[in-house]
């Protein structure tokens, strides 16, 4: 029996034409269709004990919503999905699948896994275009009251739990719209963002408030939050601190860092200037530099917006770049350059303060050093000069101290990371979680989203229980 | 919320005041912060700082000059209209103490910045004197206000139509010659706040100045705003907006405000091409 399915190929996902889809901001991936759908959900071997679920951050029950899928039964499929996952359409998207559910598939033993990923995605988006626009289901009201502060991945995980549970939850966002890096950072290529609309709407059936242009430390504080009647706090406010290299010159006109970059583009839809008024620099030659999703997200954004060549500098080899696989492999395709084991040393202008090149380092790797990453060090004399008028800054962020400052009794870290119980994400101060980047450091959204399912649970606990 | 609760035009159909309705902000919003508006969901996140706040009524004030698509956007919006966005307090409040002998310049739009600023100083007990220019006499705001927050007040015009025939950097160089000064405050155009800024650095006078970098978010995201501040990178929109003017590259400042010149230009053609076409 086993045999016989194996026989069947993984579904391919059709997508754009390179040549095409490198132009313009349209969702590369385009879906799989009913019958590609039951096909590979038939793959699907059902196993007694999933190894899949052990490998999805927020336990999702593979196997039978997968059945779902296998038997035709799509609106069946989705609803199986939220009981675990208020999020499908954005998880079946963004996840690292390869190192979670469909790294631990036993079909990946000897051929390949089944398309998990792929399927999420298929039946969260045909419940939103074909469905019959319910929600899942909510608990009987408790009469408390939650306060999420950010609307990113895991902030939306903890407000859907929550909601479900049968809590009031109001979701405060600093920016005019709810999402977090779903909305400002990952490109429209890669999730529409009326998918991402499209699941806060949910949520907001489901009950939540969603209070935005409300910056948590600035407009109001978590304390004064508790004294306007909430009973407790949820912080997943990222890491959005920007880091740049301190290299000379970078502070000249056409050197961005990647959250400017991608927040004009994405949530100020910079790419449809003047149609909307926030403008974005639209380089001939770019160079990205990181080598992370961000990075990767940021040089296709460049190329969409009709550059000559785009660069991905990084100072490791290849094996070392943290940007998913399907990632890189999308970057290539639509002819992104990558200049390795190569490190700027510093930006020229002219005289009007623009950016005309830079000067790089030639690198070798060296012994591992703490990280277990063999150490990138410079050859000498090895300088080379690279003409670019738009530079992207993408080697990572920071905690932003807006909302930790005005929250004395909250432990930090050295690097102003909230610090909070790995398990049940309990922070220093009584009524308050945290979790997702803002504890992590920039890391990915289901691990965000698995910090908020871990932090719903034990707030669920807090709100009947007690601490 | 954010609905506009009064409008004035101060001078010239150029210059805007609104008050507006944002309770939260009103209440927590100290001299020196800014807010960060959107006119509508096509528009862009526009910094300005608040002129005033009035936390009884839950409004705060801004007050701009039109010159560009957004804020032509912003003219546009009537009363009982309401902003898309409104975010704040951001920034850092101003470091307000009793010091002593305290010069308040503003310039132009710059004077509804320096409003709160002298305000707060003068109730702490400091001894203000303000110097205010603007191209001409009726392109100055805010005279009365100014006048009730400083015990004596300069007005200076590029065109003479009003008080001293010249600059206001003339002006603040007269003053600190005749009298002790602990602090000035120079609020205004970059040339304004650079020039203010180098006159006091020969007599080594504290000079403070209120940047006005190009913004996105405000919050401390995206580095836009990003100033070099005694050879150190700061984001205005957390660090500042407020900074030793002895301190600021006035010069990287300038260049980095004209990144997308030419593309404003075309925006803001657009939109008025666009609205003659309407009427």
């Amino acid at each position: 029996m086993a045999d016989k399915k194996e026989k069947v190929d993984r579904v391919v996902m059709p997508e754009q034409d390179p040549d095409v889809r490198r132009r313009n901001f349209m969702e590369v991936p385009l879906g799989l269709s009913e019958e590609m759908a039951i096909t590979e959900a038939k793959r699907c071997l059902q196993c007694k004990k999933p190894a899949c679920v052990e490998g999805c951050p927020v336990s999702v029950s593979i196997p039978e919503f997968i059945k779902c899928i296998a038997d035709g039964d799509f609106s069946a499929a989705a609803r199986k999905l939220w009981e675990r996952n208020a999020l499908p359409a954005v998880c079946g998207r963004v996840c690292p699948q390869e190192e979670q559910c469909e790294g631990r598939c036993v079909l990946g033993k000897k051929g390949k896994p089944v398309a998990i990923g792929y399927l999420e995605r298929f039946a969260a988006d045909w419940e939103r275009t074909n469905g019959t626009g319910d929600v899942p289901a909510v608990a009987e009201k408790t009469g408390k009251k939650v306060a999420v502060v950010g609307s990113g991945p895991s902030g939306l995980t903890v407000a859907g739990d929550l909601l479900i549970k049968g809590h009031d939850v109001t979701i405060f966002e600093a920016f005019h719209k709810p999402g977090g890096v779903l909305v400002y950072g990952i490109p429209e290529f890669r999730l529409p963002k009326e998918i991402v609309a499209s699941e806060v709407a949910t949520l907001e059936k489901m009950g939540a408030d969603i209070e935005c242009n409300t910056v948590i430390g600035a407009t109001v504080t978590i304390d004064e939050l508790f004294a306007e009647g909430y009973d407790a706090a949820y912080i997943g406010v990222g890491a959005g601190l920007p880091r740049f290299m301190d290299l000379p010159g970078e502070n000249l006109i056409g050197v961005y860092s990647a959250n400017e970059y991608l927040t004009r583009t994405n949530l100020m839809k910079g790419y449809l200037f003047p149609e909307y008024d926030t403008p974005i620099a639209r380089g001939r030659n770019v160079v990205v530099l990181g080598a992370g999703n961000v990075a990767m997200d940021s040089a296709r954004t460049a190329m969409r917006l009709g550059a000559d060549s785009v660069k991905v500098v990084y100072r490791r080899s290849r094996e070392e770049m943290p940007a998913r696989n399907e990632e890189l492999h999308h970057a290539e395709e639509e002819k992104i350059e990558f200049v390795l084991l190569t490190n700027p040393i510093q930006f020229f202008g002219d005289e009007n303060g623009r950016l005309t090149g830079m000067e790089c380092l030639k690198m070798e790797l060296g012994e591992p050093d703490a990280s277990g990453r063999r150490r990138p060090m410079a050859i000498e004399g090895s300088e080379f000069k690279i003409d670019c008028d738009l530079v992207v800054v993408a080697v990572g962020s920071n905690a932003n101290p807006l909302l930790t400052k005005t929250t004395p009794d909250l432990a930090l870290n050295k690097w102003g990371n909230i610090i909070s119980d790995p398990v049940t994400g309990k922070t220093s101060k009584k009524a308050v979680w945290a979790g997702g980047d803002i504890v992590t450091g920039a890391a990915t959204v289901i691990l965000a989203m698995g910090a908020g399912r871990a932090a719903a649970n034990s707030m669920h606990e807090y709100l009947t229980l007690g601490w | 919320m954010a609905k506009i609760v009064h409008r004035e035009e101060l001078a010239q159909g150029t210059i805007i005041l609104n008050e507006i309705e944002a309770p939260r902000i009103s209440r927590k919003a100290k001299p020196g912060q800014f807010v960060i508006l959107q006119a509508d969901e096509t528009g862009e996140r526009i910094p300005l700082t608040m002129a005033d706040t009035d936390p009884e009524k839950g409004t705060i004030t801004i007050i701009y000059m039109v010159v560009g698509k957004s804020t032509a956007r912003f003219r546009d919006l009537k009363v009982g209209e309401e902003y898309y966005a409104l975010i704040g307090p951001l920034g850092a409040p101003t470091h307000i103490e009793k010091i002593g002998k305290v010069v308040c310049v503003g310039g132009g739009t710059g004077i509804a910045v320096l409003h709160p600023i002298a305000r707060a100083l003068k109730d702490a007990g400091n001894e203000v004197t303000a110097i205010l220019g603007s191209r001409t006499y009726d392109l100055l705001i805010l005279e009365e206000q100014m006048r009730n927050a400083s015990h004596t007040l300069h007005i200076c015009t590029d065109d003479g139509s009003m008080g001293h025939h010249g600059f206001v950097t003339d002006v603040l160089k007269e003053t600190i010659e005749k009298e002790d000064i602990a602090l000035v405050v120079a609020i205004g155009p970059i040339p304004m706040m650079k020039f203010c800024s180098l006159i006091t650095k020969e007599k080594g006078i504290k000079t403070m100045v209120s940047l006005n970098p190009i913004m996105v978010d405000g919050t401390g995201m995206c580095g836009g705003c990003r100033v070099s501040v005694g050879g150190n990178t700061k984001f205005a929109c957390v660090d500042g907006p407020e900074f030793d003017g002895h301190q600021v590259d006035f010069d990287e400042l300038a260049k980095r405000l004209a990144s997308y010149t030419e593309v404003e230009k075309q925006s803001v053609d657009a939109y008025n091409k666009c609205k003659c076409n309407a009427n």
